[in-house]
């Protein structure tokens, strides 16, 4: 019986000690907290947008036609942040549009991080001309600059929401496999993993339960940056006409559809260029602290 | 007593790329170990490092396989076997490293290590795997409350303690301690060197003990190998190598021991030169270069491995 009552609070104290002392380092970085709080932030509005919206994100008031925000003149408090050029209110699609935008980031990220983990795992253990095979088809990706990469593939599968999701995740996975693939190799050459051979432990629990939880930390950090850049992409992708398509309340879309009124109406441009920046700075921020917080290298102790 | 281990003429060469457009080198490692191992003994293999020590830990591992001889273990021919039987002999074979803080996977509870050999080489049940696991931290001399930690709670010592009950979670025949105690002080060092003694008496276990601390070879071994460049020089049983060294380098060797004795006069045998490269190992015997005792033929032929009263040496300045 006291066997038990200690292994289960050695192990709660372990987890909590573990999280505490990643809390101290994240902290000390005061940018970091700031990302991580409006991305929580950020988080919370896409979830409740139903209730928080003032209005559908598509629905038309004919009467109010690219109506100025609220503290300009002509501007009235049922429209907080104006509405467009068909009379749609910008705060309800911007609010709409934070879900497209986590919902891009979360499936490339996750698209990109399980298939470059997949490939530089192969790569780094088995080495030779698997190795070989697969770092050179990611040269080739790499040689390309990624938005015209995404672009082209955008254009064979056809302009689609989904569609550019899965090119963004295909440009950015070469990334994950060479981190990957370093990681693997540095683990490979160490004791551990010579003496869980000796064990008996076979090639796939060798893989994936002894060396991959060991190489999960750079890879953390490059999931949550590249977080932004695909949304940035997407944004992109949208502007270009080629990601998600009108009516669809995306922030790139709405930037394009919004281009001719640049000089007349302010607000329908600026606006959803003022969510995707503040959003991908956050990110960005959070990303930063992650890295301080998780690399070792980085560590004092 | 039938040995557990015999290796008969055991070598493994490596070949070194240089380049596209020249022939690979051959880097030959270990050249021609023959030494036989019984239930119960520790062997040291001695020698400096690059004298192909740590090679012949991973062939008796069955890391990596040799280029040619033969590794008998427990009447099984590691050459001959399939996986089936690779897999048998494996079990019966564990190692212990030299660095306790890379042998330990810092992201597995000491409790999981110790459960990992039984979970992939049996089918017992979780219950009588962590009992397993409860019983073999007691008998290294840890306590039930380090089952749920981390390795990067424990200290050196502690760490080596873990390592060495990993080794033992599957009953091995034949435990290889690759300079198990090197990296640890002075004091730890004693511990765990009776630990393993203690260990050895109650499993009846063959040690295979590589290092190159004499001191430490002259307290734990029963037989002693002194390797130079990849092969062995002499080979006997440790009371007859620390009284009457007969090899030069074997001498030279001893004499380069600290004794704690501050008015022994005693005569250092020193040794010109480097280590030789295994690349490019010099005619005859490879000690030659640097031998106080060299003669002529020993620039051209190299000398067998011989039965010399009770030793086993490999010299031509030597003779009975």
């Amino acid at each position: 019986m006291n066997e038990a009552t200690v292994s289960v609070e050695s192990r709660q104290s372990g987890r909590i000690a573990l999280l505490r002392e990643f809390w101290s380092y994240f902290s000390e970085n005061r940018g970091a907290v700031i990302g991580l709080f409006f991305f929580i932030g950020i988080i919370i509005i896409a979830v409740f947008a139903d209730f928080i919206a003032p209005h559908a994100p598509n629905q038309q008031f004919r009467d109010a036609l690219l109506q100025p925000p609220f503290w300009q003149d002509g501007g009235q408090l049922r429209f907080p942040l104006g509405t467009d050029a068909v009379g749609r209110d910008m705060l309800s699609r911007l609010i709409f549009g934070a879900r497209y935008s986590l919902f891009i980031g979360c499936v490339v990220v996750s698209l990109s991080l399980v298939l470059g983990i997949f490939l530089g795992l192969l790569a780094g253990f088995f080495g030779g001309k698997i190795d070989m095979a697969i770092m050179r088809l990611m040269d080739v990706v790499l040689a390309f600059p990624s938005l015209l990469l995404a672009l082209v593939l955008v254009a064979l599968l056809g302009p689609s929401l989904i569609n550019a999701m899965i090119a963004i995740a295909i440009v950015q996975q070469p990334h994950y496999v060479r981190l990957t693939r370093a990681a693997v190799m540095g683990e490979m050459s160490r004791d551990y993993v010579t003496a869980a051979r000796v064990i008996g432990v076979r090639t796939l629990r060798l893989m994936f339960i002894t060396i991959l939880p060991n190489c999960m930390a750079p890879l953390i950090v490059q999931a949550a940056r590249s977080f932004s850049s695909a949304i940035l992409d997407a944004a992109a992708l949208g502007f270009l006409g080629m990601g998600a398509q009108p009516p669809t309340p995306e922030w790139g879309t709405m930037l394009a559809e919004a281009r001719e009124f640049i000089l007349r109406a302010w607000w329908v441009v600026t606006l959803p260029g003022v969510a995707i920046l503040t959003t991908v700075l956050a990110v960005n921020l959070m990303g930063d602290g992650l890295r301080d917080a998780l690399d070792p290298k980085l560590k004092r102790s | 007593m039938a040995p557990i281990l015999t290796a008969t003429d055991l070598s493994r060469h490596y070949e070194i790329p240089r380049g596209s457009f020249r022939n690979p080198a051959t880097l030959k490692a270990l050249r021609g170990a023959t030494f036989t191992l019984e239930p119960g003994k520790t062997l040291a293999i001695v020698g400096e490092s690059g004298c192909g020590k740590s090679t012949l830990a991973r062939l008796v591992t069955l890391i990596e396989e040799p280029t040619s001889g033969d590794l008998i273990i427990d009447n099984d021919n590691v050459k001959l076997a399939d996986a089936a039987t690779r897999r048998k002999i494996q079990r019966k074979v564990q190692i212990i490293f030299q660095d306790p803080y890379g042998s330990l996977n810092p992201r597995q509870k000491i409790g999981r290590a110790l459960e990992e050999p039984l979970l992939v080489n049996t089918e017992q049940s979780r219950k009588k795997r962590q009992h397993a696991a409860f019983a073999m931290l007691e008998q290294v001399g840890l306590q039930p409350e380090h089952y749920d930690r981390y390795p990067h709670m424990f200290s050196g010592g502690q760490r080596q303690r873990i390592a060495v009950a990993r080794a033992l979670m599957l009953h091995p025949e034949i435990l290889v301690l690759d300079e198990p105690v090197s990296a640890l002080d002075v004091s730890i060092q004693a511990q765990i060197l009776n630990l393993l003694a203690d260990l050895q008496d109650e499993y009846n276990l063959a040690y295979l003990f590589i290092s190159h601390d004499l001191s430490v070879v002259h307290h734990i071994a029963d037989e002693v190998m002194v390797m130079y460049l990849g092969s062995p020089v002499e080979y006997t049983s440790r009371d007859e190598l620390f009284s009457h060294p007969r090899h030069p380098y074997t001498r030279a060797l001893l004499s380069a021991t600290p004794v704690a004795d501050p008015f022994r006069t005693k005569e250092r045998i020193m040794l010109r030169g480097e280590l030789p490269s295994p690349i490019n190992p010099p005619t005859g015997c490879a000690f030659h270069p640097r031998c106080p005792e060299v003669m002529d033929i020993c620039r051209s032929s190299s000398p067998e491995l011989l039965d010399i009263g009770p030793c086993r040496i490999a010299c031509h300045a030597v003779t009975g």
